[in-house]
């Protein structure tokens, strides 16, 4: 038999790969998918039963798989008695309702995605109640969060099931952060996330001076899910869903998620009396609104959401109340609840099902219609009412028992409020069951008779445990309940004694006053109030959530986008004057420059005048640059390539030959780029040309920029001057040169830097180069020219010059470019020789697969720029896209060749071959990474520039004309 | 040495950051262009100027760190050079896709008051 550390996992994952498998299913196929969920809930119960030994007497399972093990982190989880208590409810109901959602569901509906989602949300509440860790605990509970707004919105079409789904999250969200932020201030506190440290630091959590804000925010997750006061409001509006999903998420399971995490955590927060009157005090007000509430509604299923409301108020103030006896009153009456509230809503949703309506208003004398459903629903009724005999009873006369002691005659109010809520439970009870006596209605919108058969067995399940329950306690729950109560109190599990006869006593007085008073109030509220025509909830309406919970929300949005408005703006020039103030600003404040560096010539001392000479064009190239990009945009961009080529021969001077070569090569591909991106840009004039004065705004304005580009230049070559002055410390990159032979087998340690050290870093560089290509690739599909672009421009059709009669491959061949074209295609061979040269020596001196791939691309670059694309790929098979694909699989599968020897991702190996001619050779497996390195350089620079290429010879839509598109034959090729 | 790079930088970073405020779209290209370039020096130089000392360790024995210009910066510049074209090529794309959609080559793809 396996242990039962690995069925916990098994136990958690099992509904979230059925889950996968559900929403892979076709949409009509309801029995396998009824199947699949049914059969993973049971699959997930057997589980459940088999791990039952482990939690026998006090028995804890765990498991536990580190994750970050520095931090601290751990995937954990934990089985105890109220976890296997839980655990049974999740799944045992889980298994019912899937059932019964097998006929509830109608054949229009996309099935899958609901049974989908179901398992979800069983895999996350399982996680929940099986969690070992608080963190990993409060992300499963944002889990069934998300997966309770998915099946409330489940009718997506339907307007209030999108507004109850978005108000539930909402709400449970927000307690789930707020939940997270007390979690974090008890791990803070106790040292630990872990579950065990955590119970067993009570005593010091409840001494720390943090301890009232974690317990506020522990308590207001906890409430949010649990719907209680004052934020009771979503769980109605949460009656959006389908009837199976109220009746697992909104009333047996998901609202229970609070109450468990009260139970959970009772050992750490409880026994002070910031806790009695946070907990306490929000669960009487929401047992008492809501069993009050209850009485008013219509709708079947908004009784039974308000009655839901009470009940898990009731829970709350037993575990509020904080003594042991309460503890065993809220276990046994969650679980009571469960059975019997899961059992009405599926209930009701047979009554939806057969007449069409659930408003009770019109419902009437439906027992000679379903005599069976009714006998099963007043049943249940009965239970939840606190009828002698069912398990609603015990449970109920234990809270008041409860009641009465800490009521006393201190808090007398206590014991008063624990009758007034059970009076009102029995008179909305009575109201529910109303619907099945009186005649039955001709005008329903369905004729009703009984359900299928197996639609009705969840709910025969059910209404049979209410009564063995509520007939033999110790029996049927006994032990459960024992081993539940056990694993939260521990030694302080006080005696008690489940039994439906307790004598004469003050509580079982209090339960017939209630059944009593119940009966009247009702009779009384028919007779005299009309409930049918009250539109709304007596003293009651003045106080609405959901109200509160819109106005706040569009309050949110409009004070937001005030904001937006105010603090942002769409314009691009004041974000990147915002950006660059930021940039320059913040580094020289935090720097504090000692004084203001004074230029002094002195400082030129030691200066090589051919290198000054030479940043005397860089930067006159710079200056014009930023003169003329505005009107002469070629003149621009041959004097920004000025100054690139200064830029390289700084870096040969400076002793960094792998940076020369490759700012040489991108220096030619980016010319060539943005030639070809020049044709799409409108002719500018110069305005002196037509007279236009410059208005003083904008003369305004360019001064400011002025200032600002002159303060970031001096600021910049302030910092440059006094880090260049300062000698160097220590740095990593002496690890690099020592080591770059010995262990990475090469000589240039750039190279080596770069194909072995730095890998990783590599791989993901050639991966964001692979992926920008193939959105440029991809941007330039859909790309559709401005009309003015998409003529032919004068210089190439006016005719004046004879060449423009000619193709460019017929200039190339016979045209004026013929000695071009001879030179250059001879010289084709060569430049790919020099890449191969470039690439071979790579590892040991300047070169390697980044500058290869740029020379291997210029030369074909030149081919395409001497005889257009027409002829290049008429002679030149070229597939980027390939070369892309395999430059990163060759890559990719060299480090993963490191794996499959045992060593770390990438790791290099150097191999010593012995050739016949050549002698031995050391191949580096770092030489296989640089081929892909290679490859995919030479991949995406053909892939961009050719893509742009091929803009010119496409034959545009002209937007806005319908005449027929420009033959292609016509078109030019641009470069 | 230092004066001459520390100018020139400052040259480069100036005229680029005025181009960047600019409102046309290739004004902008330009000047991320002559950016680039500055702030790859800037980068470059953190490893301090190296003349005649390239970290080409082709000697024998164990090397000595102290006689080589420091290659971590220069591998870190060659893998921003060529990330550097890559994200021109994409602003390129973009900025004739703007073009041809809005009409217009302005950097907020309608005419502003300049």
């Amino acid at each position: 038999m396996p242990t039962p550390e690995y069925l916990l996992p098994l136990l958690v994952l099992l509904p979230f790969i059925g889950s996968v498998i559900a929403a892979c299913m076709p949409s009509d196929a309801r029995n396998r998918e009824a199947w699949l969920a049914g059969g993973v809930s049971l699959c997930g119960l057997l589980l459940v039963v088999w791990l039952y030994p482990a939690i026998v007497d006090g028995g804890v399972a765990h498991f536990r798989l580190e994750w970050m093990p520095l931090q601290g982190v751990a995937f954990s989880l934990r089985l105890d008695g109220l976890a296997w208590l839980f655990s049974l409810l999740v799944l045992g109901i889980g298994a019912l309702v899937v059932l019964y959602a097998r006929y509830y569901m109608s054949p229009e509906d996309p099935v899958p995605r609901f049974f989908s989602f179901l398992l979800a949300f069983m895999g996350s509440m399982l996680g929940v109640v099986l969690s070992g860790n608080l963190i990993q605990l409060v992300v499963f509970w944002e889990l069934t969060s998300i997966t309770s707004f998915l099946l409330i919105a489940y009718w997506h079409h339907r307007i209030d099931a999108r507004r109850g789904a978005r108000m539930a999250f909402t709400v449970t969200a927000t307690g789930g952060l707020c939940l997270l932020a007390g979690v974090l201030i008890i791990g803070h506190i106790v040292g630990s996330y872990e579950l065990d440290a955590v119970l067993a630091a009570g005593e010091l959590v409840k001494g720390h001076p943090w301890y009232v804000p974690a317990l506020v925010l522990v308590a207001l997750g906890a409430l949010t899910k649990s719907a209680q006061f004052p934020f009771h409001f979503w769980l109605p509006h949460a009656m959006a869903a389908p009837t199976p999903v109220s009746s697992y998420l909104h009333s047996a399971t998901m609202v229970k998620a609070g109450v468990f995490l009260l139970m959970r955590l009772w050992p750490t927060l409880s026994g002070t009396p910031e806790w009695t009157w946070i907990v306490a005090g929000a669960g009487v007000l929401t047992m008492l609104i809501g069993a009050f509430a209850a009485i008013f509604q219509h709708d079947l299923k908004g009784l039974l959401a308000y009655s839901t409301i009470s009940h898990l108020g009731l829970i709350t103030v037993l575990l509020g109340i904080g003594t042991p006896l309460a503890m065993v009153a809220a276990i046994f009456h969650t679980l009571n609840h469960a059975t019997f509230k899961a059992s009405l809503f599926m209930a009701a949703g047979i009554i939806d099902h057969e007449t069409g309506t659930r408003d009770m208003r019109v419902l009437r004398g439906l027992r000679q219609a379903l005599p069976i459903t009714a006998t099963l629903a007043i049943v249940a009724s009965g239970a939840m009412a606190g009828v002698p005999l069912l398990n609603g009873f015990i449970s109920k006369e234990m809270f008041f028992a409860e009641a009465l002691l800490v009521g006393g005659s201190e808090n007398w109010w206590m014991s008063w409020a624990a009758v007034a809520m059970g009076v009102f439970g029995v008179a909305y009870s009575l109201r529910f069951i109303s619907v099945f006596f009186g005649r039955l209605p001709v005008d329903l919108p369905r004729a009703p008779h009984e359900p299928p058969r197996w639609m009705r067995f969840p709910v025969e399940c059910l209404v049979l445990l209410c009564l063995l329950v509520g007939v033999a306690p110790g029996l049927v729950v006994g032990p459960v309940l024992e081993y539940a109560v056990e694993s939260v109190l521990g030694a302080r599990t006080p005696h008690y004694d489940l039994a439906v006869w307790h004598g004469f006593n003050l509580p079982l007085l209090m339960s017939l006053a209630a059944l009593v008073g119940g009966v009247l109030f009702y009779t009384a509220l028919r007779r005299y109030y009309d409930l049918a025509a009250r539109e709304r909830v007596p003293v009651l309406y003045r106080f609405n959530g959901a109200q509160a919970y819109e106005t706040a929300m569009l309050r949110l949005t409009a004070g937001m986008s005030w904001l937006v408005k105010r603090l942002s703006t769409r314009r691009l020039q004041p974000q990147l004057l915002l950006l660059m103030v930021a940039l320059v600003a913040v580094p020289v404040l935090l720097a504090r420059p000692p004084a203001l560096l004074v230029f002094d010539p002195t400082m030129l001392a030691g200066a090589d005048p051919l290198f000054a000479l030479m940043w005397v064009i860089g930067c006159g190239c710079a200056l014009a640059a930023a003169w003329q990009a505005k009107y002469h945009r070629l003149a621009a961009l041959i004097l920004v390539g000025g100054t690139g080529i200064v830029t390289s021969m700084t870096f040969l001077w400076l002793s960094a030959p792998d940076l020369a070569l490759t700012q040489l090569m991108v220096e030619t591909v980016t010319t060539v780029l943005i030639l070809l991106g020049l044709r799409w840009l409108p002719p500018r004039i110069v305005p002196r040309e037509l007279n236009i004065k410059v208005p003083r705004m904008v003369w305004l304005r360019r001064s400011r920029d002025m200032a600002v580009a002159v303060i970031g230049g001096l600021a910049m070559a302030t910092v440059s001057y006094v880090v260049l002055v300062r000698p160097q410390p220590p740095s990593i990159g002496d690890f690099f040169l020592l080591r770059a032979l010995s262990e990475g087998g090469g000589t240039n340690v750039v190279n080596v830097l770069l194909v072995d050290f730095r890998g990783f870093d590599t791989m993901g560089e050639i991966t964001v180069l692979a992926i920008v290509a193939l959105t440029v690739y991809a941007l330039l599909r859909r790309f559709r020219p401005a009309p003015e672009s998409v003529a032919l421009p004068a210089q190439q059709a006016g005719g004046i010059d004879p060449a423009s009669a000619q193709t460019p491959a017929e200039q190339a061949e016979r045209g004026y470019l013929l000695v071009a074209g001879v030179y250059l295609r001879a010289l084709l061979p060569f430049m790919g020789l020099a890449a191969v040269y470039f690439f071979m020596r790579g590892h040991n001196l300047p070169g390697g697969g980044f500058v290869a791939g740029l020379i291997f691309s210029v030369a074909i670059i030149v081919q395409y720029m001497l005889a257009g694309t027409a002829w290049v790929e008429s002679h030149l098979r070229l597939q980027p896209h390939r070369w892309l694909a395999w430059g990163l699989g060759v890559a990719a599968m060299t480090g993963i060749g490191a794996w499959l020897l045992g060593y770390p991702f990438l790791t290099s190996h150097t191999a010593h071959l012995h050739l016949p001619v050549l002698g031995e050779v050391h191949v580096p497996s770092a030489f296989m990474f640089d081929l892909g390195v290679f490859m995919v350089v030479v991949g995406s620079t053909m892939l961009i520039l050719v893509a742009l290429a091929h803009q010119s010879i496409r034959s545009h839509r002209v937007p806005g004309s319908t005449g027929a598109p420009p033959r292609a034959d016509q078109a030019q090729e641009a470069g | 040495m230092e004066t001459v790079i520390a100018i020139a930088i400052g040259v480069l970073f100036g005229s680029g950051l005025w181009l960047v405020l600019r409102p046309r779209t290739f004004q902008v290209i330009t000047g991320l262009l002559l950016m680039s370039y500055a702030v790859n020096l800037f980068i470059f130089i953190m490893g301090r100027l190296w003349v005649n000392a390239p970290p080409l360790t082709l000697g024998e024995g164990v090397p000595d760190p102290n006689t080589f210009a420091d290659p971590l910066p220069q591998a870190l510049v060659l893998t921003a050079i060529v990330i550097g074209f890559a994200t021109t090529a994409l602003f390129l794309v973009v900025m004739i896709g703007a073009r041809g959609l809005t009409g217009t080559d302005h950097v907020d793809g309608e005419e502003g008051d300049e």
